[in-house]
This record gives C-alpha cells, structure tokens and sequence, in this order.
C-alpha cells in the first residue's frame, strides 16, 4: 500500500512539473529552438537513443563516475579509519582539510586541465575530489564517536589490529560513513557533469555543451532530464546496497 | 594470595576540584571465592573494579593478581558490563565466539564452545538472533557466555544487572550463583543493592564515598544453596543494613 502511494506521489509530481513547463512554453514569446516543449525534448531523447549517442555518452560518464568515486571512497574511508584513531595527528591534519574542503573542485578544473589534458582524467580527478572531503570527514568523526565500550570489550578481549579495525572499528562507525558515503555520490554526480563541461570531449556533460554550440536546446534539456533520472538511480543503488550491509551486520531496520 | 590490593589511591581532578575514588584501600582475595563490592555511588568500588580489571592504573599502592602487577586488561581476567557491551553487528554466536577469535580457536570448536556456554546460560537456539532482538536479560546473559568461554580465571561484574528489572534481575543472581559454582570462577562483583550481594558473595566489602574507602569486609556464611526468605539470610541482610546506618531506632520499634 505504501509503495503504490508512493508511486502516486511520483506521477503526481512529475506530472505537475511536466505542465509548469508546458504553461511556459505556450505562454512565453522565446523562439522554439530556444526554449523547447516537453515534446519536443522527448522527441530529442528519442533521436539520441535511436542514433546511440546518449548509451555512448552514458557508458563513458559511468565509468568515469564509477572509477572516481570508487577510487575517493576507498581511499577516504581507509584514511579515515587511521586518522580517527590518532586524533592527535588529526589535529595537524584537520586545518588543512578545512582549507581545501570549502574550494569548489571546478576551481581545480582549469589546473587539472594544464595538468592531464583533456580525457577521461580531469573528470575521474573532479568526482575524486569533490567525493573525498565529505567521505573522510565523516569517517574520521564515525570512528571518534565510537561507543567506548566496544573498545573497553576489545582490549579485554585481546583483539589487536588489524583485526579491532576490521571486527570492531568499521562497523561501529559504519552507519554515520555510510551517511557521509551516501551525501558524497550526490556531490560527485554533480561534478561529474561540471568537469565533462570543461575538460572532455565526450560523456553527458560534454553532450550539453555540444547541444547549447548546435543550438540544439532540445537535446540539451533532454540530457539534463537524463542526468536527473541517472542520479536518482544511482541513489537506490547505493540504498539497496547500504541495507544489504546493514541486514548482514544485524542493523535491519 | 591470589589477588593482592595494597595501599591502592586513586584521585581524580573533576570540574577542577581533586575527587579521592580510593583512599589507602587493602584488600585480600582467595581463588574462587565470590565477592561482592557493596557502596553507594562515589565509594569507589567501579574504580577499585577497574583497577582489577586493568583498564584504570591506581595512583600509588598495588594492585596484583597471581602476583604480578596488573597494567592492561588481559583475556585471563573477563569484565561483564552494566550496557552488556555486545557487538550489534554479530549474531549472538558471532558475540560469544569473540574471544575465541583472537584465542585463534579453531572454527569447529569455537561453535561447539558457543552452543556449551549458550546453553549453560539458558539461551540454545538464540545462535542467529541479533542482540537487539533480545531483552536486556538476555543480552547479559549472552555477555556472560562470550566471557566464560575464553575460561577466563577471574569475572568482573560492575552492576552487571543494574539496568534490569526486578523478577529477571533474581532470575540472573541465581544463574551466576549456580555458575559461578559449577565454573569454580573467582568472581568481582560490584553492587549497590544489599539483598543482592548477601544473595551471592561468600564476602561483602563494604565502602564508603568521600573519600572512597573500605569500611569493613562481611563474611556471607549462608553455603552455596540460599534462600531470600530464609531467617538466616535476614539476619545477614540486617546486619548489613546496620553498616550503613540504615536500620534507625523507629524502624526497630515498628517492627517490635
């Protein structure tokens, strides 16, 4: 009962958004290749998956959304866990985050261009900034907030690293960095589509850019449509495999 | 002796003003025997607890168990927690396996320990549950399986069913009278309720706050088989009432 609701609230929604456009379109003086209907974009979206381009574009921002934020996740939830347990090193660590965690990573784009050239680089390099920051902040406060007590049980119990890491630390913390995970996809995706803007020739955010040079605005509304939907899917994703773990580890909701 | 407290102070500084926990505190412990550490909050008997049980160092004095200093906590020496300390993440057999773990017991017989000590506490078949879907009760009880697998020596108790309810609270005092018997486990057992360290200990230390310290040690002489209602476990219970000035002279003509 509740999904069927909910999947009411959705049409509901999308349907509503669908007629603001609609109204906007009729009662706006812009020229239509400016400022497309909602048709028109659909039949944009049919003309991109019908000549391929929109799974090509597809295919190449997945692998590079998937290879950084893969790689940022990692890297920032290991970092963290070390760092969480060594506060004292954190101290002269932490300033410096501070600094380079409010730069938006666009600001970096330009240097990493200088850097690696335009490609599939510069983007795997902005998702991995913009996904590491929120991951390791909050795996570093996760593994502080610990309850004592399963420490306090682990030393009386004689587990020694590497194992109170991987036994007790990890899933202790594991709720607030999966939170801290799961605000970073919605970071990277964002990002994604910035960097592909300015450093590639391919994938979706490149598709935009390609549409506004041939006054396409159809195809351009069309990829931000796909984008959107690409986004939520990747959060169910990250959902179901977050409540895999989380059933496995007895924390079943 | 087998667990030797000498001279042991502890102070703590708390919102800038020094806290005495332990004040000059003695005490001798035999092997096997059942104690119970009896005080209002701030006598120090959680600290003296922790001493034991290594994850606190006394200031000055010593603190030493099968005459070695203690600095750490070992698997020897098991503590039982009031908020059980069970790790929400394992099922209950994973819980008690814990220690075998690091003990590097082999697979097979680290199951077959779970299933014997699961048992021994009364929860067979509760192996694949999750902590929380279990009472507190029986959360406790599956903390006590885990520390008696690892065989410990000793088991520190610090209010072990302090946050359970009356009726399961006496279902648990006798189980760990019977298995502090069947096991021959040297027990530490910290507690503010009178009726319920007269129920277990073979002695009863009693202190006093401010500063913490000893007052006197009790001898329990009621066996290993007691009886809550019994004349004999009255008298006790009396007697130790009396030590803290809780028997006053109305109560005594009320009674008459």
């Amino acid at each position: 009962m509740k999904k069927i609701l909910s999947l009411k609230n959705v049409v509901v929604s999308i349907a509503i958004l669908i007629l603001i456009w609609q109204i906007l379109f009729s009662v706006s003086s812009y020229n239509k290749a400016l400022f497309p209907s909602p048709k028109m974009a659909f039949d944009a979206l049919l003309e991109m998956i019908g000549n391929g381009r929109l799974f090509e574009n597809i295919k190449t921002s997945m692998y590079r959304f998937v290879v950084g934020y893969s790689i940022s996740v990692i890297s920032a939830v290991i970092l963290g866990l070390i760092l969480g347990r060594i506060p004292k090193v954190f101290q002269y660590v932490n300033p410096a985050l501070q600094l380079l965690r409010p730069i938006s990573p666009t600001a970096w784009m330009p240097f990493i261009v200088l850097l690696f050239g335009i490609g599939d680089v510069p983007a795997i390099v902005i998702i991995f900034i913009a996904a590491f920051f929120p991951v390791l902040l909050s795996t570093v406060s996760a593994v502080g907030n610990i309850d004592p007590i399963y420490l306090k049980v682990s030393r009386n119990f004689g587990i020694k690293q590497p194992s109170l890491t991987w036994k007790v630390i990890f899933p202790a913390a594991f709720p607030q960095i999966a939170n801290g995970i799961h605000l970073a996809l919605g970071t990277a995706w964002i990002f994604l589509v910035a960097g592909e803007m300015v450093g590639a020739q391919s994938g979706l955010g490149y598709q935009i850019i390609d549409a506004r040079n041939n006054i396409r605005a159809d195809i351009l509304l069309a990829t931000i449509l796909v984008i959107g939907v690409i986004g939520i899917l990747l959060d169910g994703i990250l959902k179901v495999i977050e409540k895999a773990i989380m059933k496995s580890w007895g924390g079943a909701e | 002796m087998y667990i030797e407290i000498k001279d042991a102070c502890k102070n703590y500084v708390q919102d800038g003003k020094e806290f005495t926990a332990l004040d000059h505190v003695s005490l001798d412990i035999e092997k096997g025997e059942f104690i119970c550490l009896l005080g209002p909050s701030g006598c120090g008997k959680s600290t003296l607890l922790n001493a034991l049980a290594g994850f606190e160092k006394v200031n000055s004095g010593s603190v030493k168990i099968d005459g070695k200093e203690v600095t750490a906590p070992s698997i020897n020496n098991i503590t039982i927690f009031q908020n059980y300390g069970l790790l929400p993440w394992r099922n209950v057999q994973k819980n008690v396996e814990l220690g075998l773990e690091s003990k590097k017991v082999p697979k097979s017989e680290r199951a077959a320990a779970a299933k014997k000590y699961l048992e021994l506490v009364g929860l067979s078949g509760y192996e694949k549950r999750y902590p929380k879907q279990l009472s507190g009760g029986q959360q406790q009880r599956v903390a006590i399986a885990r520390g008696l697998a690892v065989d410990p020596d000793i088991i520190f108790m610090d209010e072990p069913f302090g946050a359970l309810d009356a009726i399961t609270r006496m279902k648990l005092q006798e189980d760990i009278l019977r298995i502090s018997r069947e096991e021959k486990k040297t027990i530490i057992f910290v507690t503010h309720d009178i009726e319920e360290a007269v129920f277990l200990a073979d002695r009863i230390v009693v202190m006093m706050a401010d500063p913490g310290r000893i007052k006197s040690v009790v001898k329990v002489p009621l066996g290993d088989r007691r009886d809550r209602t019994s004349e004999n476990f009255l008298y006790v219970r009396d007697k130790v009432f009396e030590l803290f000035n809780l028997k006053s002279d109305e109560y005594i003509e009320y009674y008459i």
